[in-house]
């Protein structure tokens, strides 16, 4: 058994058993934590499939910023666990039996990937490129269109998480540097002098 | 069948070079960290630590120990296992990232080809260690501070994404040794005056004030002052640390000061040429490993230089609030770093040609 | 092809894009006071793009995945147009309830660049963004009236039903991409034609289910009702007219182009949504007192009729339901436009007791309404009429005289209402004065009812021959 094997096997059995944990731990934060662990593994495993770039954008854009927010929002709110998983055992025969479905869908799927090759149409065999510059020659060529649409979904949801929480209090006070450091002690600063005692100033 | 091309022997080489990082970082940390400590009291028109060895400089040892030796605190309402992983994670991911440092030509543990994009991935990572720390105290400053930290973090991470962008579209590798030479051959071909020689000279008004942004971004990334908010004493007492004695505190002090050299590091190798020298030597005829000694000589002479800067900010620059940091990240180091970006890109198409 | 063929292919999306960033920086700079100028951007951008699906050339680009055809024109030039009618009665809308926000026009430019990438999917990547684009778009509409917790709700459930929806259309598009090996709809056809397994057309019912989902077809209408009840009018009557045309190209896009060797197959499954949607589009209706409500059970209803167009799987069964959808479009527009011109005391009518009355009141609006429910009906001679002679007369050539006799049958179940709301508007008592109806939903109003009646004979003669060549697109025999 050669490294390789090893570091499969190993990265393949933490991610499942770590995916097992996303649903069964008792802890939404725990959860999370364990499915950083799962994203993490993954990208193991895209690094053994020799496809480096996405394994490091899948840590980078999931678990270093995705994930953040989930845990952010998971740790901020304050689940209540016992009625999240009151219905669980209610549910589980519906789930089970979607579960198995999809499960057994995936497999047929798999099985006719593993007979054929990943894709009928190759246009990128053998090439002399790293995987990184490939992934730019296609995604800059063949799918421009696509990646430019996506740019277009991700302004939408930009612009509606602008739309549905931006407000603009009036009468608040913002700090403008500017002002601050334009200020000097002629335009700042009052001396006041004859104070009569028990009387104050009017400022 | 070369020996050093069997798993076992691929095995023990790279075990090997792991712990030569691991143990020169860490030996270097203790005497970085004593040097902090002086040039800020050196500011201050302190002495600072002079009493443990010669002018002090057995101070951090006498430090290590006595965290060590003290008994770890778990606050009983802590989330033990959590509590206890995260500075773990910290520490760990700290010393992860040094994999792919080269130090001088041929001396990098894992000569990866996305050098670049691992480091920000595992900088990334290394936002956990502080959330879990702060959570899993189960007390409000630690919570605060690591929400506080996290989202700086974060924040400053794209910035320093895109930074990062600027210095693949001039060297056109992600892989930092080709990123270094890239440089090679004198300082005008520092990445920081435009990475190309005399004709990429323009670009400096682009480049030179990245790496200053870099420079700043990477305060924040690191929690340093004056960005050191989610430590801040006078409101949070330290933060996320607050729980947090004895070894895992140690751990922690730790991690994030590699965290603080591997920033000097990058600096190092993305603006200023990592190990080649400023000036080229071609006429010396240096033998093979004098020649590299002299490399790793002139990247920790780089490291030091940048390191010298963390420290001197930290004595100087008072500390941000917290609405500025975000401005200054959001609303002004993300578009300026943005629209270098498009500058430098369109520099490489339209000047360069490609 | 080069890229600026390519780019030129793509023109009205280019315009459209271009126009939402500019505008998008507009308003960014001028702030909610820019509203009109930007509205009336948008209408501009909308009605160039519409030009420049007609005059602008045609082909497939981006590597197949962006299709510009007779079929993708038509859709496109009646989607713009409506968008554009949808701004007309949106904007004034928004200033007289003092939301007035620049995003609004831009949301709605959006979405339509959604349904136009949508209308010209060639491959199930475009497909899947142009969906999403347009959906995203549609949530946050849905939800505008941010402080108006029935619209927040609204919103939400729209955008989680959605989300599940978006779901199953991937989990079917990723089954595809598996046993296919290919997104491509081209090169899915072709591995359809050397024998479509299982696994293929297991995929193509979830892509179904998906895009059932978004055009509100049963048993995937459930968002619908609590949708349209919730969002703001003017929004509502946005979102049943082009998304729903939209969504119908797509089906036929992706069926035809996509499975054109499994019409046996697909055909069995949009018969049974359509089946479904007629029914339970005519029956649920019946217990409805909120209008909204009322007519989004109706949409359901008509979409069911616009798939057994789709059902029939034959062109003239295509050019039927584009027929029927251009018509409804139009239909349902004109209503939502009458109930934005409605309001009592500052708040807006939309139950049947509110519109007790109402010819004594305002009998232009009243008489509009009439039209356009005696249309949705389906009684000669109006429009919606003619657009149930389309589809029952393909789905009858099609040897689904059985389906087309269900659909006469649901048409006379859901009668009972649409007179029902006309009885109330012309013999009930009063209710009380209602507010000054504006000109602007008031002329919508108007212009749609005209073509509801007299103007939809003539229209016909040019709406025919352009749906046949648009049908003829799909290559269906």
């Amino acid at each position: 058994m050669d490294l390789q094997a090893i570091a499969f096997y190993v990265l393949s059995a933490v991610t499942i058993g770590s995916a097992l944990m996303v649903v069964t731990a008792r802890n939404p934060v725990h959860s999370v934590l364990f499915l950083i662990t799962t994203f993490f593994t993954c990208a193991g495993l895209f690094v053994m499939l020799g496809a480096e770039f996405l394994a490091m954008l899948l840590v980078v854009v999931y678990v270093g910023a995705v994930a953040v927010l989930f845990l952010f929002v998971v740790m901020m709110l304050d689940v209540d666990f016992g009625s999240l998983r009151s219905g669980f055992a209610r549910y589980l025969p519906i789930g089970g039996v979607a579960a198995a479905v999809l499960l057994g869908e995936m497999i047929l799927v798999a099985s006719a990937v593993g007979d054929r090759g990943a894709a009928v149409t190759t246009h990128y065999g053998a090439s002399p490129y790293s995987n990184t510059e490939q992934i730019g020659r296609v995604l800059y060529t063949d799918y421009i269109y696509f990646f430019e649409a996506a740019g277009m979904v991700l302004l939408v949801a930009m612009i509606g998480a602008i739309v549905l929480t931006l407000r603009h209090k009036p009468g608040i006070k913002r700090q403008v540097i500017a002002d601050q450091t334009a200020r000097s002690a002629s335009n700042g600063m009052r001396i006041i002098t004859d104070v009569k005692i028990g009387q104050g100033i009017d400022a | 069948m070369n020996f050093w091309a069997t798993p076992v022997g691929w095995s023990l080489m790279t075990v090997g070079g792991v712990m030569a990082v691991t143990v020169g970082v860490l030996v270097s940390l203790a005497f970085l960290l004593l040097a902090d400590r002086k040039i800020w009291a050196g500011v201050q028109m302190r002495k600072g630590p002079n009493v443990v060895g010669p002018f002090g400089l057995m101070q951090s040892f006498a430090d290590f120990l006595k965290f060590v030796l003290k008994e770890p605190i778990i606050p009983a309402g802590a989330d033990k296992i959590v509590f206890i992983i995260a500075p773990l994670i910290t520490y760990i991911l700290a010393f992860g990232s040094w994999a792919v440092i080269p130090f001088a030509p041929g001396w990098v543990v894992s000569n990866i080809n996305v050098g670049i994009l691992y480091l920000l991935g595992v900088s990334s990572l290394g936002v956990y260690g502080v959330i879990m720390g702060g959570w899993a105290s189960n007390s409000k400053y630690p919570f605060l501070g690591a929400l506080r930290s996290a989202a700086q973090m974060v924040s400053y991470e794209v910035s320093i994404g895109l930074i990062i962008l600027t210095v693949i579209l001039l060297a056109g590798s992600m892989n930092l040794s080709t990123i270094v030479e890239h440089q090679a051959g004198g300082f005008w071909n520092w990445n920081m005056l435009g990475g190309g020689g005399w004709k990429n000279w323009p670009l400096i008004v682009v480049m030179f004030p990245m790496m200053v942004i870099f420079f700043i971004s990477a305060l924040a990334e690191t929690n340093r002052p004056p960005f050191d908010l989610s430590e801040a004493e006078s409101e949070l007492v330290a933060g996320f640390q607050v729980e947090y004695s004895s070894t895992p505190y140690l751990l922690f002090m730790i991690g994030e000061y590699a965290n603080i050299v591997l920033m000097c590091a990058m600096l190092s190798v993305l603006f200023m040429g990592g190990w080649t020298s400023p000036i080229p030597l071609p006429f010396l005829h240096l033998p093979f490993w004098l020649s590299e000694v002299v490399s790793f000589f002139w990247m920790a002479v780089k490291m030091g230089f940048w390191f010298f800067m963390f420290a001197m900010v930290k004595a100087i620059v008072p500390r941000y609030r917290y609405d500025q940091l975000m401005r200054l990240g959001w609303k002004v180091f993300l578009p300026t770093s943005l629209v270098c970006v498009v500058a430098v890109s369109a520099w490489r198409v339209f000047v360069v040609g490609s | 092809m080069t890229f600026s063929g390519a780019l030129s292919v793509a023109l009205p999306e280019l315009i459209l894009s271009v126009g939402i960033l500019a505008l998008l920086v507009v308003g960014a700079f001028v702030g909610d006071k820019g509203t009109r100028p930007v509205a009336l951007g948008a209408g501009l951008v909308l009605v160039t793009s519409a030009a420049a699906a007609c005059f602008g050339p045609q082909g497939a680009a981006f590597n197949n995945g962006f299709v510009e055809d007779q079929a993708a024109v038509f859709a496109k030039v009646v989607i713009y147009l409506v968008s554009a009618v949808g701004l007309i009665i949106a904007e004034p809308w928004l200033k007289r309830v003092n939301g007035s926000r620049f995003e609004y026009p831009i949301l709605v430019l959006l979405a339509a660049l959604g349904m136009g990438m949508m209308v010209s999917a060639g491959n199930l990547i475009s497909l899947y963004i142009g969906v999403e684009l347009q959906s995203l778009a549609l949530y946050v509409l849905a939800a505008f009236r941010r402080d108006d917790p029935r619209a927040s709700e609204a919103g939400l459930k729209y955008f989680i039903l959605g989300a599940l929806s978006s779901g199953i259309l991937l989990y079917g598009a990723s089954l595809i991409y598996g046993f296919a090996g290919s997104t491509r709809f081209t090169d899915i056809a072709a591995a359809v034609q050397s024998g479509a397994g299982t696994g293929l057309i297991f995929g193509l019912v979830f892509l179904i289910c998906g895009i059932a989902f978004k055009v509100s077809a049963a048993p995937f209408h459930m968002w619908t009702p609590d949708v349209y009840e919730g969002a703001p009018t003017a929004v509502v009557a946005f979102l049943t007219a082009g998304p729903k045309l939209a969504g119908m190209v797509l089906f036929a896009r992706a069926l035809a182009n996509g499975f054109p060797g499994a019409v046996e197959q697909w055909r069995q499954v949009l018969i049974a949504i359509a089946l479904i949607s007629m029914l339970w589009g005519a029956f649920a209706g019946l217990a409805q007192t909120n209008l909204k409500r009322l007519w989004a059970y109706s949409s359901i209803a008509n979409v069911g009729y616009a798939l057994v167009g789709l059902a029939s799987g034959t062109q003239e069964g295509v050019q039927a339901m584009l027929v029927f959808m251009t018509l409804y479009i139009i239909d349902v527009t004109g209503f939502f436009a009458c109930l934005v011109a409605l309001s009592r005391d500052g708040r807006p009518m939309e139950t049947f007791e509110d519109m007790a009355g109402l010819f004594k009141e305002r009998p232009g609006v009243a008489a509009a309404m009439t039209i356009f429910s005696l249309s949705a009906l389906g009684m000669p001679p109006f429009s919606g009429f003619w657009g149930k002679v389309y589809v029952f007369k393909a789905a009858a050539a099609a040897n689904l005289q059985w389906l087309a006799a269900i659909g006469l049958l649901s048409s006379v179940v859901a009668a009972f209402y649409y007179l029902r709301l006309i009885k109330t508007m012309w013999f009930d008592p009063t209710r009380g004065t209602t507010d000054a109806s504006p000109l602007d939903a008031r002329g919508v109003a108007f212009v749609a009812a005209a073509f509801s009646f007299p103007v939809v004979m003539p229209a016909l003669a040019l709406i025919d021959p352009l749906s046949k060549a648009a049908a003829s697109a799909f290559g269906l025999n």
